[in-house]
């Protein structure tokens, strides 16, 4: 498997924190899309209310990860978590769900409902590089 | 100036802050490469218009003849979430207390701590400013950005 000749992974970040935002497009470099709230990702993801045409459909399908805030105005990242793992185009993205605050009956609800890991803010260089090789890992898998 | 004699001044300044900024400043700093050479002083950068506007909105909102104590908290949450991340331990500790005076609903207390916030946040930014016109003084000679020690 030729690593260099995948396609660039793609992330969609979803916070509503401006820093955060800006940390999570470093540790993603080149190719993240942002959002600030869980209604705007799933209108990027073409899961919103009103029925997305498809060139969403193009967009979401790039879609390798999903980095999530789990506070967030609106829809909480578990609650968006819910909505992506009940699409049957999205469901197999992997979610990463980030929190400032460590509550183990909200990490375990979130792993439960299938997120694929969940990560402690403020993001530390060595979570930065563990959710790189994640992401790297997924593409692969996708791709073949 | 030396190149070395600025970085000793840079590593020496940064020493000198850390009642201000703790680890999660270094972490930043880590963060920051070749590729993205310019990364902490964007960090940076959009924290102080960040933490500017919600200032701003904070003031209004204590302003207010009904005050919104559910939006005050989103906003302090916010602004908590902002501070810790960028390492300046100060403004995030005085977000907590302010945090949970919005909870005891006392809109005189909340607006001390506003003051107390405003007051760190002012505080962290000058030591900021300082600590990127070195990094600039040191490229601008040439040298590279001395790793910090977390």
């Amino acid at each position: 498997m030729d690593v260099a000749a995948m396609d660039e992974p793609h992330v969609l970040a979803v916070d509503d924190n401006l820093i955060d935002r800006k940390i999570v497009e470093k540790l993603l470099k080149n190719s993240s899309c942002k959002a600030e709230n869980g209604q705007r990702a799933l209108e990027y993801l073409g899961l919103g209310d009103d029925k997305q045409n498809s060139s969403n459909d193009n967009q979401a399908r790039k879609v390798n990860m999903i980095i999530t805030d789990y506070c967030m105005p609106g829809m909480t990242g578990y609650e968006l978590l819910k909505k992506i793992k009940e699409s049957s185009v999205m469901k197999d993205v992997p979610v990463v769900i980030m929190s400032s605050e460590n509550v183990p009956t909200r990490i375990n609800k979130c792993l439960e409902e299938g997120a694929e890991m969940f990560m402690l803010k403020p993001l530390k260089y060595s979570d930065v590089k563990k959710l790189r090789c994640e992401l790297l890992c997924n593409a692969v898998v996708k791709a073949s | 100036m030396e190149v070395d004699q600025l970085q000793r001044s840079f590593l020496e300044y940064t020493n000198s802050l850390f009642r201000f900024l703790d680890g999660q400043f270094g972490q930043l700093q880590l963060l920051q490469d070749e590729s993205n050479p310019e990364f902490v002083f964007e960090v940076v950068s959009l924290f102080f218009e960040d933490s500017e506007r919600i200032l701003n909105d904070l003031t209004l909102a204590l302003d207010q003849q009904n005050v919104d104590f559910k939006k005050i908290d989103a906003h302090v949450h916010q602004f908590k979430g902002s501070s810790s991340s960028i390492g300046a331990q100060r403004v995030r500790n005085a977000c907590i207390a302010f945090r949970n005076f919005c909870e005891g609903q006392n809109v005189e207390a909340c607006r001390r701590c506003l003051q107390q916030v405003k007051q760190e946040y002012l505080l962290v930014k000058t030591k900021l400013e300082a600590l990127l016109r070195l990094e600039q003084q040191i490229l601008a000679a040439g040298g590279v950005i001395p790793m910090l020690d977390s």
